[in-house]
């Protein structure tokens, strides 16, 4: 299997490629945390698309248990079919719905499986996919059938850290923190995302970017989704580099400054500093 | 050489297993890198940590492992002053800042270091005088000296040779350090306990089966309510004075709060409980309530958060009329004790730190009153706390 370097719209930076490439080698899950909209999700994404394989999807919610990775008996079609006098009620495999983690492992190809948020579910739940992720395989107590998989799926984990997951969960993958990129590694970001944008223009909300998250006291840090966006609109509005360093020097909120602040107590705070630096004047 | 390694992160308290070691090992027969350090801490680091808030000691411990192994090269023709006197200052804890009083203080130490800066050209190794590595001179990494500091041991673009693991990126990930609001709520999700309430919206297989059996075999389906976190808090923050100094961590530990239960009161008071607590700060003069009120309105099983640092003069908790803001009839020990009595689960947290407690009468008058449930306002000490509540 071919290794990976990032592709046209993702930059991954060394550390994350080799990362990605023994959790590949090695065939182990490979957890990756980091700072929202840093592109964890992304990844797998990009990744499956770099490999030119399938992805499959698990995004987890509060309510999400580990059985539904791996297939749902649906009793009550079956209780339904069954009154009705339907056929298909004397085969109990017609009502095994596969789960994302039994697509995954039958899949022709070495599928990339991301397993999003997973952070998100009970307190339990990872401990319930011990087994299925170590061996890769699981047993199907209605059919009495053992689902093996063909080849181990590439297996993605995100998290945003709002449980912490168990120990031996933890010791059974890699891990990888995405650091939030420095100026250099954000602008390779940007140029990827955009072909014709000013370099000046780029130059000066890069630098309002970063002495935005410089700003003591703020509560949700702005993050690289969000510098994309806030580019975005400045490219539609079309903006002028003029009015962003003449932001940047007298602290005055920037403009379209919606897309980069997400919490009213940090526009209120931005807007006090700007206040103070207008008066000191 | 790997195993050596592995025990000297244990013993920097890294927590990984034999399984990650071997795991490790593998990576290195697969070839996964070859011939470099820098590939080899990344890979290691992504096999053995499985937290951020690990990363610092594994940088420390890395770092400890392979000072013997990769010496740096330092180019220090241009560093300007104003740089490194504000990375010092960083840098620098008070043993540290005490010992630089021996070589006559930072100024002096500036002084000197920049003098040695325009003798010194070359790169230097060893030794006892120049700005290198491995030497005993006050200046240059990885030194001996006591009072010496240390450079190129902190990430700047001017030190091409500077390692990555000497950056210490994630120092302030450690979790015995940073109390932020993240934190809070992961130690608050331990404060759990599930119950069936509200609406029916999930099937309930069990009783389906059952209902349709005694159906005659025809479908009777049954729902019941899906689980939710039943806990029921009321939290007590004490406000003003001496609380100044804490109030950044209470911010975060109430909007943690806030978010992460659905049944939460809170209320304030100044520095201990008497007949009064009151719901809004800013009307806190007008609009009080009677802690008699509290006590007859909540159910026992609410859990009781006191947030404070008890930090007082023993009489305002032990004599009637000990308040400093009003005279009250009865004192604070006995309200406290009213409180304790009714509610089951209390605790206190303390953002004093734990060391100081023994230095104020008033912390121990009150945590003999809470009986000894009392602890630190740090992640141990909350999830120690919440482990007292449930």
């Amino acid at each position: 299997m071919n290794t990976f370097q990032g592709t046209e719209n993702y930059i991954a930076s060394k550390d994350l490629q080799l990362a990605v490439n023994a959790a590949i080698a090695l065939e182990k899950p490979l957890l990756i945390k980091g700072e929202p909209g840093t592109g964890k999700t992304m990844l797998a994404e990009e990744l499956a698309e770099a490999l030119g394989t399938e992805l499959i999807q698990w995004h987890i919610k509060s309510t999400t248990r580990a059985q539904q990775g791996l297939y749902e008996y649906d009793a009550v079609s079956r209780l339904r079919d069954s009154q009705l006098g339907n056929e298909d009620v004397k085969d109990i495999g017609n009502y095994i719905v596969k789960g994302k983690l039994w697509q995954g492992f039958i899949a022709d190809e070495r599928p990339v499986l991301l397993i999003d948020e997973i952070d998100k579910a009970d307190i339990e739940f990872p401990n319930d996919l011990l087994l299925e992720l170590d061996k890769m395989e699981f047993y199907v107590y209605e059919t009495q059938e053992k689902i093996v998989a063909k080849q181990r799926p590439i297996v993605i984990i995100t998290s945003n850290n709002e449980k912490e997951l168990p120990d031996a969960f933890l010791r059974r993958c890699f891990f990888h923190y995405i650091k939030f990129p420095d100026k250099a590694e954000m602008q390779s970001i940007v140029d990827v995302h955009f072909d014709n944008i000013k370099q000046t223009l780029l130059d000066e909300a890069l630098a309002l970017f970063f002495n935005l998250r410089e700003l003591p006291g703020i509560k949700k840090k702005p993050s690289t989704s969000e510098l994309i966006d806030w580019l975005k609109l400045l490219v539609a509005e079309d903006i002028s580099p003029e009015v962003l360093r003449e932001s940047n020097q007298t602290k005055v909120i920037p403009p379209l400054h919606g897309a980069l602040l997400k919490n009213e107590q940090d526009v209120h705070l931005f807007e006090k500093l700007a206040f103070m630096n207008r008066g000191g004047r | 050489m790997l195993i050596d390694f592995f025990f000297k992160l244990r013993e920097y308290r890294v927590p990984c297993t034999v399984r990650e070691l071997l795991d490790l090992i593998s990576a290195m027969k697969e070839r996964v890198i070859f011939c470099s350090v820098d590939d080899f801490y990344v890979i290691s680091r992504v096999i053995l940590v499985k937290d951020e808030s690990h990363f610092d000691k594994f940088d420390r411990a890395f770092a400890d492992y392979f000072k013997g192994v990769v010496s740096i090269d330092l180019d220090l023709s241009n560093i300007p002053k104003d740089w490194l006197e504000k990375r010092f200052q960083k840098q620098l804890s008070a043993e540290e800042k005490a010992q630089i009083k021996k070589l006559g203080g930072l100024e002096e130490l500036m002084k000197t270091l920049q003098e040695r800066l325009k003798e010194q050209k070359k790169r230097h190794e060893g030794g006892n005088k120049w700005i290198g590595t491995g030497g005993t001179s006050p200046f240059g990494a990885y030194g001996e000296h006591p009072g010496g500091m240390r450079i190129g041991q902190d990430g700047n673009r001017n030190f091409s040779a500077a390692k990555v693991w000497d950056k210490r990126e994630f120092k302030n990930l450690d979790a015995n350090v940073e109390l932020g609001t993240r934190n809070i709520k992961v130690a608050l999700r331990k404060l759990r306990q599930f119950a069936r309430t509200g609406s029916a919206e999930e099937l309930d297989l069990d009783n389906t089966i059952k209902a349709t059996a005694k159906n005659a075999g025809y479908l009777d389906v049954k729902m019941r309510p899906e689980r939710h976190n039943s806990i029921k808090v009321l939290m007590f923050f004490d406000v003003g004075g001496s609380m100044d100094d804490y109030i950044k961590v209470c911010e975060e530990l109430f909007s943690a709060v806030h978010t992460e239960f659905k049944h939460l009161e809170y209320f304030y008071f100044h520095n201990c409980m008497y007949e009064h607590v009151w719901h809004d700060n800013s009307r806190r003069y007008q609009e009080t309530l009677d802690v008699w009120d509290i006590i007859h309105r909540f159910s026992k099983d609410y859990k009781i958060i006191f947030v404070g640092d008890a930090t007082m003069g023993p009489y305002e908790i032990a004599y009637p009329g000990g308040s400093v803001e009003h005279w009250n009839e009865e004192p604070g020990s006995v309200w406290m004790q009213r409180l304790t009595d009714h509610f089951e689960h209390c605790i206190w947290l303390n953002p004093q730190p734990v060391q100081y407690w023994n230095y104020y009468q008033s912390i121990g008058l009150m945590k003999q009153l809470m009986a000894q449930r009392m602890y630190p306002m740090t992640i141990e000490g909350l999830s120690d706390g919440i482990k007292e509540l449930l």
